[in-house]
């Protein structure tokens, strides 16, 4: 079983093509700006079965073309890796493409064998500095790196994500850094820079949270452009997505 | 002078075939949009023109002008014009552009009222001639049994066409130009000399009915010697095939005002003659062009006369020129030709626009070029519909139909429909919950259901209820159908259409349901969670408590999903027992227009949890809010309804903002086509694609000013947003836009 939090049928910025995102519950990070926070507690949820899932996507399957398929995203999927890997496992069987959308903070056996049924990871890449890593999400970011030198030993295909909060992760230097570590990934197809938006905002009030970034504004065009600029010479391909 | 002989000869030069014609002569076209040309400078004036016409309109309360003298006929205008000069097609419904026209033999009273509420009468000595003269209206209401009325009064039965025009009958207009009225009037007298005694009913009215064909072929013949043309002979070249097929159309909407008269599927018929002069150099381009965009220009100048009212049913004022574009030829063969492309062409040339209705036949092996402009279109303007050409052309065995109204199949030339509105069965099924009683009146309707047993409901007592309830309504219903339609054909015959179709076609009875969404999820809830049943002094429901949630519709969950289905199956089953005028074969619709508003404020709360009063959901479309897996699992939840109980057309109403279809053009191109294909390879049957954003739709109800041609896509058709009346602008703000965070 796995804990859902929620469904998006007509995901098309998470992975290529259209694409079944499947938000799963549970996160170990903690970041300033989530979009998402009634995502992140592991107890909440629906508890669904693998082959309630792999029949949304079969029924689904007629709509992801040639590109699209099933993405994981969360909350942080890997948590519930071994149940996970039953879920690619089973779409794979059905010929549906699979997409893993991670912070890279979690390396183990369960993970490994997840990877091996997974076409797509989507590595979220949260700042490059590990002091500020640790402001944004209060973690370090070593087993992210850890991780994201697997996928490139394994060879797996990866996009690299980037979300870019004014003032927090948008310096010059960091940006550069995030190039100059990566450039020589071959498995990294693409980068995608994710503007920071404040749609998740209204949640942190339902929660009777405190939002942190309250004076932070959303990316200006100039600046999503002067980000899109600098990375740009590093990757194979940049979106702003 | 292009010549006759230039075109392959086939069974079409022995008998009427335009088919053949078509498929022997077509040149289909599998490149991209790249070859298009932007609009002429003679088409710029004509346009400017008619720009100008629509503001008065508007200006004016929605109505430019009106003729309260002349009742309209075949030949009752004389020559109109736009801008002579500049237009190289011609024809109006009367002497101006925008000036509607009186045709009262739908109902006298009808077209006084529209007159009054536009403070006019009709002249007296026209309005004399209906104390001699009965109409439509007058004998349905003759005739009309006191529990039809029930039904109709109390909002369980909607929307029929007893007081205003049928519609949904397509001429071959095609006809006109490859045989001219000669050829087709000895076809119509050869027919009628065939219709021979014993002398019954049916055949003294089949003899009368092909009698006033042919007289209204005569009629058509002189209506195009006012603008100087001998319809007698077919067209030569391709401006006149443009002219010719316009012309029979114009005769149609000159005679009736049918709540939709499409206009068929000419475009690759056009095709024909055009690509002909192309080759020959008779013509280049940009005139081809030409003669597109004023075509479409004239289809949408089409008006008729409306009371006010006909707005709560059909709102924005559509007149429904549905023309057909694209499809498949049974050989393989795609029927997409350059005017294919043509024709979406016109709404960047002229902007976008509701009329005419543009609507794709999308196959599979649609050319990819093709299917990469109409993606582009939509994403453009969001005036354009699709229906599934796979499905259609399989189930119903031709490659040569046009959607009459919002979606319905029809064959051109060999069938014809009768339009039936549509029955409310959310409201019905507040019967089975009343003991047979209207919630909202407290009158009996249905007899014979037993009272629950207790105020938490039980599905299989509900559905046993259910059950009586649908037979007796489809019974009322086909009484309704039956009364209507005899009496149309004998106070308001379309002749003019009917000339232009095989004698004594295939007619299918259009029956309808409005409320599909709330109907399975009410009967969800009441399967899977505890629903309680509220009840006044009189013992009529008011209210549901739900306890416990339950599966929607529209989210790809078959658990509710199968109650839709089952439902329409059941319904479509039991109309289908039951005999129709002239023998049609029963076909029932999932679509409202935008009834479903008027429907809504007529129904009471359901065990859904929806309130009384309030809209229900377009079509087949998943009540707004409910579908929360997002568009994919709601589309495939709508494809689940079986098109061969609902063969009248299964309509579903897709919103996205461009966002969420991709990050830039040509990933949204990419993403909505995939989408198109997987929802209709899983044999859904219609879509309507809007991408627009909200906030776009709040401004223009602010500013309607700035936002003349902002056309949006509703159940089955298309209007102008600033049209709609400001509960039909927030309801459709209240629909499921789909969005990401």
């Amino acid at each position: 079983m796995l804990r859902v939090h929620s469904y998006e049928s007509m995901g098309t910025h998470d992975g290529p093509g259209l694409r079944l995102v499947v938000f799963v519950q549970g996160c170990r990070f903690n970041c300033l700006y989530c979009a998402n926070p009634d995502t992140i507690s592991t107890m909440g949820g629906k508890e669904t079965s693998i082959e309630e899932i792999v029949n949304m996507a079969k029924s689904q399957k007629a709509f992801f073309g040639t590109k699209g398929g099933v993405t994981v995203s969360g909350g942080e999927p890997t948590l519930q890796a071994a149940e996970l890997a039953k879920l690619f496992k089973a779409l794979k069987e059905e010929g549906i493409n699979t997409c893993l959308d991670t912070n890279g903070n979690n390396m183990n056996d369960e993970v490994r064998e997840l990877l091996e049924y997974t076409d797509t990871v989507l590595l979220d890449i949260k700042h490059m500095d590990p002091a500020q890593h640790k402001y944004i999400t209060g973690r370090s970011n070593e087993n992210t790196f850890k991780f994201a030198n697997y996928l490139k030993e394994h060879n797996i295909k990866t996009w690299l994500r980037y979300v870019l909060v004014p003032g927090l992760s948008d310096q010059e230097e960091s940006l550069q850094s995030l190039g100059e570590y990566f450039k020589d990934y071959e498995n990294i197809e693409r980068l995608e820079i994710l503007p920071y938006h404040t749609l998740g905002k209204h949640k942190y009030e339902v929660m009777n949270r405190k939002y942190m970034l309250e004076d932070v504004p959303s990316n200006t065009e100039e600046q999503l452009e002067k980000a899109f600029n600098i990375l740009n010479p590093y990757f194979k391909y940049v979106q702003v997505n | 002078m292009a010549n006759r002989k230039d075109f392959k000869s086939g069974n079409w030069n022995e008998k009427i075939d335009v088919r053949n014609f078509v498929q022997l002569n077509l040149t289909p076209y599998e490149g991209d949009a790249s070859f298009l040309c932007g609009a002429s400078d003679r088409t710029k004036k004509v346009w400017d023109a008619c720009v100008q016409a629509l503001k008065e309109e508007r200006d004016n309360g929605g109505v430019r002008s009106i003729d309260n003298i002349l009742v309209s006929t075949i030949t009752s205008h004389k020559a109109g014009y736009i801008d002579q000069e500049n237009e190289s097609v011609v024809g109006l419904q009367t002497d101006a552009v925008l000036r509607r026209s009186m045709k009262p033999l739908g109902g006298v009273k009808v077209v006084e009222k529209a007159l009054a509420e536009n403070g006019l009468e009709m002249e007296s000595h026209t309005r004399d001639i209906f104390n001699y003269r009965k109409t439509h209206n007058d004998g349905v209401f003759d005739v009309y049994t006191d529990e039809i009325r029930t039904y109709r009064s109390l909002g369980f039965l909607t929307g029929l066409p007893d007081n205003y025009a049928r519609g949904r009958v397509i001429g071959d207009y095609r006809r006109m130009a490859l045989y001219g009225t000669t050829r087709l009037i000895e076809a119509k007298k050869a027919d009628l000399a065939a219709i021979s005694g014993p002398m019954n009913e049916d055949t003294i009215r089949l003899r009368e009915e092909v009698s006033e064909q042919i007289k209204a072929l005569k009629e058509i013949t002189i209506m195009g010697s006012y603008y100087g043309f001998d319809l007698s002979r077919p067209a030569e070249t391709a401006q006149e095939a443009v002219q010719w097929v316009y012309l029979a159309y114009l005769a149609a909407i000159k005679e009736q005002d049918g709540a939709a008269m499409s206009f068929g599927n000419t475009s690759s018929f056009l095709d024909i003659y055009i690509e002909r002069d192309l080759q020959a150099g008779l013509i280049t381009e940009e005139f081809a062009q030409e003669l597109i965009d004023q075509l479409v220009i004239k289809l949408r100048m089409v008006r008729h006369l409306r009371m006010s009212s006909y707005n709560d049913i059909f709102a924005g004022d559509p007149t429904w020129v549905t023309e057909s574009i694209g499809g498949t030829m049974n050989d393989g063969r795609t029927k997409v030709t350059k005017t294919s492309f043509r024709f979406l062409q016109t709404l960047y040339n002229l902007g976008a626009s509701p009329e005419p209705n543009m609507t794709v036949l999308w196959s599979k092996d649609l050319p990819l070029g093709f299917k990469n402009f109409c993606a582009q279109v939509s994403i453009d303007t969001s005036s354009v519909q699709y229906e599934n050409d796979d499905l259609m052309r399989t189930t119903r065995h031709s490659d040569d139909y046009g959607i009459a109204c919002c979606v319905s199949f029809q064959e051109i030339g060999k069938h014809i429909q009768f339009f039936g509105a549509r029955c409310n069965l959310a409201k019905a099924l507040l019967l089975a919950i009343n003991a047979g009683r209207c919630e909202n009146t407290g009158k009996l309707v249905v007899k014979g259901i037993p009272a629950l047993k207790s105020d938490v409901l039980d599905y299989e007592e509900v559905m046993t209820n259910y059950r009586i309830v649908m037979k007796e309504m489809a019974r009322v219903y086909n009484d309704s159908m039956n009364i209507i339609h005899y009496m149309h054909d004998k106070y308001y015959y379309e002749r003019a259409q009917m000339a232009l179709v095989d004698t004594n076609p295939h007619i299918n009875l259009a029956y309808g349901v409005a409320g599909l969404s709330i109907t399975a999820d009410s009967l969800s809830a009441i399967k899977y969670s505890t629903v309680k049943c509220k009840r006044n002094e009189d013992g009529l429901s008011t209210g549901f408590d739900i306890e416990g949630d339950y599966p929607c519709y529209g989210n790809d969950d078959d658990r509710a999903d199968s109650i839709a289905v089952e439902v329409t199956n059941f319904m479509n089953a039991e109309l289908k027992k039951l005999p129709i005028y002239k023998n049609a074969e029963a076909t029932l619709s999932v679509l409202t227009i935008t009834s479903n508003v008027m429907y809504g404020k007529k129904t009471g709360a359901t065990p859904d949890g929806r309130e009384k009063g309030v809209a229900f959901a377009p079509g087949a479309n998943p009540m707004h809010g409910r579908d929360k897996n997002g568009a994919i699992a709601s589309l495939s939840s709508v494809s689940k309804i079986n098109y061969t109980s609902a063969l009248d057309g299964v309509s579903n109403t897709f919103s996205i903002v461009p966002r969420s279809l991709g990050h830039n053009d040509e990933e949204r191109c990419e993403n909505l086509i995939c989408m198109m294909d997987g929802y209709f390879s899983k044999n859904a049957h219609h879509l309507n694609v809007n991408v627009l954003n909200r906030e776009m739709l709040k401004d223009a109800m602010e500013h309607p000013e700035n936002y003349p041609q902002l056309t949006i896509r509703v159940s089955g058709y298309a209007v102008n947003f600033v049209r709609l009346s400001r509960e039909h602008q927030l309801e459709v703000l209240s629909r499921s836009f789909f969005e990401r965070m």
